[in-house]
């Protein structure tokens, strides 16, 4: 779609916050504007996930990339979890010999005395941990799993573990919730949890919930959605969401998602495409925790959402900081206890690795989404993503690998987001655009492609 | 992705190859060990490849000296996301016995090129943390000076709280504050900030102490725009989980009926209402009256309901249609719950 030309100047006697969204409202309105006027063919076409030009742009990132990217050379396991999660979503295969390439690669990334490093002979780091085990997960077969040093990855999450109950991401580096999630989503899927990496990481992800209801990623900064979907997941892995203040939680989450269809990271900022995932998947995961049960009909907003909300437009908005991607993940939580004893709940009980990730998964979501899942599908087919391949923040800004991978992320939690169960297909009315726009489920606590979930569950389950 | 265009630009205007450089004689180019058949794998320019050619030579030797030093300045020129190379400076630093205060320097001119950066935050909080509470008003003058470009920087507001908690400074901070809301009271890194000290402060006694008057400036914030999301949320943070002060202040009640009254932008106040009303608070009839008439007069019949939480789940759902399933889960909940 080609929008027509370049908004008005935003009203007068505003604050910067104002004139910004009212870019962004403007810019966004005028391409559902332009949507709603297209015949229906038209239409049919602009809501198509282009599968065929993310794959030739997902597929031309692995083998190379620009020397741009030279400002990612520490994130090189991101870059792969970054598109190999996406062709998982998209359900194409990747050929076996390239498939050898990244695990050979990773094993280069594979720190001696365990971790993996963001490239070869860097220093092992916990973010890096999670996108190079997420991303053999995804390529599965036993050649992949089995490279995964599982002993001494524990060793290396025992030595970023803190006394506080926090982990670093590295040695000396910084202690955050990013920090909590991505130790306890690996060492939940390799099935190395134990109550030594538990323990207290519950009182630090509590100590960053905010007045505002979401989390935060340290104690008194602002609530923000990657580090609340990560607190929230490790919360649910380690079996301790019921201590956090799930109402407030849910009121905060819910009103991220604004008239521009898509959601916000924090209050009164700019909407952008990879909230997809770390709202909306924070939201399947309280659709799995707390029993909503909402009744047919109370949900669902079919294409009127579109028209109703927009005037607007256009963009500016944070730039994609590569490391403020915090990973998604996916939570161990014992179904039969997780969600009903209310108060703080000791660390010291043992926890059931085998099962808590998977038990999760049995939950049934009652009901329908907590948000607005058609809306959401619309402003990633129509604003974030481009007809030539990949997706972005917003109109106005460059696709980018990272936004690529957490808008499929957040388009698969919006349509298996009615599924009672994780991987019962959806009803056609759950998917905008044509149904051939389904994509594979996830496993919504660690944001990998559920089959491939299931297989790393049983090759670890010894 | 993120673009370090410009930045790059600069370095190879200015890049003398280091092979050339006397300071780096004997230093053997270590390549980086990508195997035979490389994924993901970046075309690195010339100066980027050679300085980290150079990084991981001197590295695997832990080599901890002034040129160690010179070279993790270029290879963070190069890429400043690039955490072995901090590490290792920060090891280099110890080893020479750094001028904190140069390093300082250092870090701010990384900043220019792109503050949004976990490692140079995080550099910037260890060498801050060497100089001690001598250093708190330059932190804080430095991330000010970040805020007037991007004021809702959400690494710079966390190293501003380090800074308070770490090393002091709370004097001005809830003029600052409100110096801030001033220019812009949608910014809600700003209440965030705000709710911080109030809460934090050593002189101000906490929140207790603070609530009264709290209260006060976040309604007029609410009065003068209702839309605005971040005062109503500061608002419900100073009750905290004291529900039954919460409950019973009348100003909370009043702001909610004004706004209501208003007939505009009554969104917030519904919910407060509704959050209310699930605590067991008692409206006066005039509050009733008030919801009662946004649902006759703007929406038509909505429904039967019977009691007032039905109601503005009712009214909440039609005027706020992006969220119409959290509605009608609330109404849900309300029923179950009387």
């Amino acid at each position: 779609m080609e929008p027509p030309p370049p908004p008005p100047p935003p009203p007068s006697g505003t604050t910067v916050t104002q004139r910004d969204q009212w870019r962004v409202e403007q810019e966004v309105g005028r391409i559902y504007s332009f949507f709603a006027q297209l015949p229906p063919a038209a239409q049919s076409f602009a809501l198509e996930v282009q599968r065929d030009n993310h794959i030739e742009y997902l597929t031309r990132g692995l083998r190379g990339l620009a020397p741009s990217f030279g400002s990612l050379d520490a994130s090189r396991p991101w870059i792969c979890y970054w598109i190999i999660h996406s062709l998982a979503l998209l359900g194409e295969p990747i050929d076996a010999e390239l498939e050898d390439s990244v695990i050979d690669f990773l094993s280069r990334c594979q720190d001696p005395s365990g971790g993996y490093g963001g490239g070869p002979g860097q220093l092992p780091h916990l973010a890096t941990t999670y996108a190079a085990v997420n991303s053999l997960i995804t390529l599965g077969g036993s050649r992949s799993l089995s490279s995964i040093n599982r002993d001494k990855v524990h060793n290396f999450l025992r030595q970023m573990k803190q006394p506080s109950g926090g982990f670093r991401m590295h040695d000396g580096g910084e202690i955050d919730v990013r920090a909590c999630y991505t130790a306890i989503s690996v060492a939940s899927t390799l099935n190395i949890l134990d109550d030594e990496l538990a323990e207290k990481v519950g009182d630090f992800i509590l100590s960053c919930q905010t007045y505002e209801g979401g989390i935060a990623g340290e104690p008194g900064s602002e609530a923000h959605g990657g580090y609340t979907f990560c607190g929230l997941a490790t919360m649910i892995l380690i079996n301790e969401a019921d201590r956090l203040d799930l109402s407030r939680l849910i009121d905060w989450v819910v009103f991220r998602q604004g008239v521009e269809c898509g959601f916000q990271g924090r209050v009164n900022k700019l909407v952008d495409g990879c909230y997809s995932f770390w709202q909306g998947g924070a939201c399947a995961l309280l659709q799995k925790l707390h029993p909503f049960g909402l009744s047919e009909g109370g949900e669902d907003e079919s294409t009127d959402s579109i028209d109703s909300s927009l005037y607007a437009a256009s963009n500016v908005s944070e730039q994609e900081e590569q490391e403020n991607n915090l990973e998604s993940a996916s939570p161990q939580v014992d179904g039969t206890c997780q969600f009903k004893q209310g108060g703080p709940q000791s660390a010291s009980c043992s926890i059931n690795t085998g099962n808590a990730s998977y038990n999760f998964l049995e939950r049934r979501a009652e009901g329908g989404s907590l948000f607005n899942s058609s809306a959401l599908q619309q402003y990633i087919l129509l604003c974030s993503q481009l007809p030539e391949g990949g997706f972005r923040d917003k109109p106005g800004k460059f696709r980018d690998l990272y936004h690529t991978c957490y808008c499929l992320s957040g388009l698969t939690v919006c349509q298996y987001g009615r599924s009672k169960h994780a991987d019962s297909p959806p009803l056609p009315w759950d998917v905008v655009g044509p149904y051939s726009n389904l994509l594979e489920p996830i496993h919504p606590l660690h944001n990998v492609v559920l089959s491939k979930y299931q297989e790393a569950n049983e090759f670890f389950a010894g | 992705m993120a673009s370090s265009s410009s930045s790059e630009g600069e370095g190879r205007r200015a890049w003398v190859p280091l092979a050339s450089r006397p300071e780096f004689a004997g230093v053997t180019p270590l390549p980086q060990d990508d195997g035979p058949s490389p994924v993901v794998a970046i075309a690195y320019r010339d100066d980027f490849r050679e300085t980290m050619d150079y990084f991981r030579s001197l590295y695997s030797s832990r080599e901890l000296s002034p040129r160690s030093l010179l070279l993790t300045s270029l290879a963070i020129s190069v890429n400043p996301a690039n955490y072995t190379v901090w590490h290792f400076r920060r090891q280099v630093l110890e080893a020479l016995g750094a001028d904190w205060t140069e390093e300082l320097g250092f870090t701010e001119g990384v900043a220019k090129r792109n503050a949004k950066n976990y490692q140079l935050w995080h550099h910037r909080r260890w060498v801050a943390e060497k100089l001690g509470p001598d250093a708190a008003s330059r932190e804080l003058e430095f991330t000010r000076k970040i805020f007037c470009l991007d004021a809702k920087n959400y690494h710079a507001w966390s190293h501003r709280q380090w800074v308070l908690q770490a090393l002091g400074g709370w004097e001005d901070e809830l003029d600052y504050c409100a110096q801030l809301l001033e220019e812009d009271v949608f910014n809600n890194s700003a209440w965030n900030q705000r709710y911080f000290v109030i809460t934090k402060s050593p002189s101000l006694g906490g929140l207790n102490a603070m609530r009264d008057s709290e209260v006060d400036y976040a309604i007029e914030a609410i009065h003068a725009n209702p839309e605005n999301e971040s005062p109503w949320r500061y608002l419900r943070g100073l009750y905290n989980d004291e529900n039954e002060a919460w409950l019973n202040d009348s100003r909370v009640h009043s702001a909610c009926l004004r706004v209501l009254k208003a007939k505009r932008n009554f969104k917030f106040a519904l919910s407060t209402l509704l959050d209310l009303l699930g605590l067991g608070f008692k409206p006066n009839q005039e509050i009733k009256d008030a919801i009662t008439s946004l649902r006759t007069s703007d929406l038509g019949e909505a429904g039967s309901d019977s009691d007032l939480a039905n109601s503005i789940c009712s009214i909440l759902g039609l005027e706020d249609p992006m969220r119409a399933n959290y509605w009608t889960w609330r109404k849900q909940q309300a029923s179950s719950s009387s």
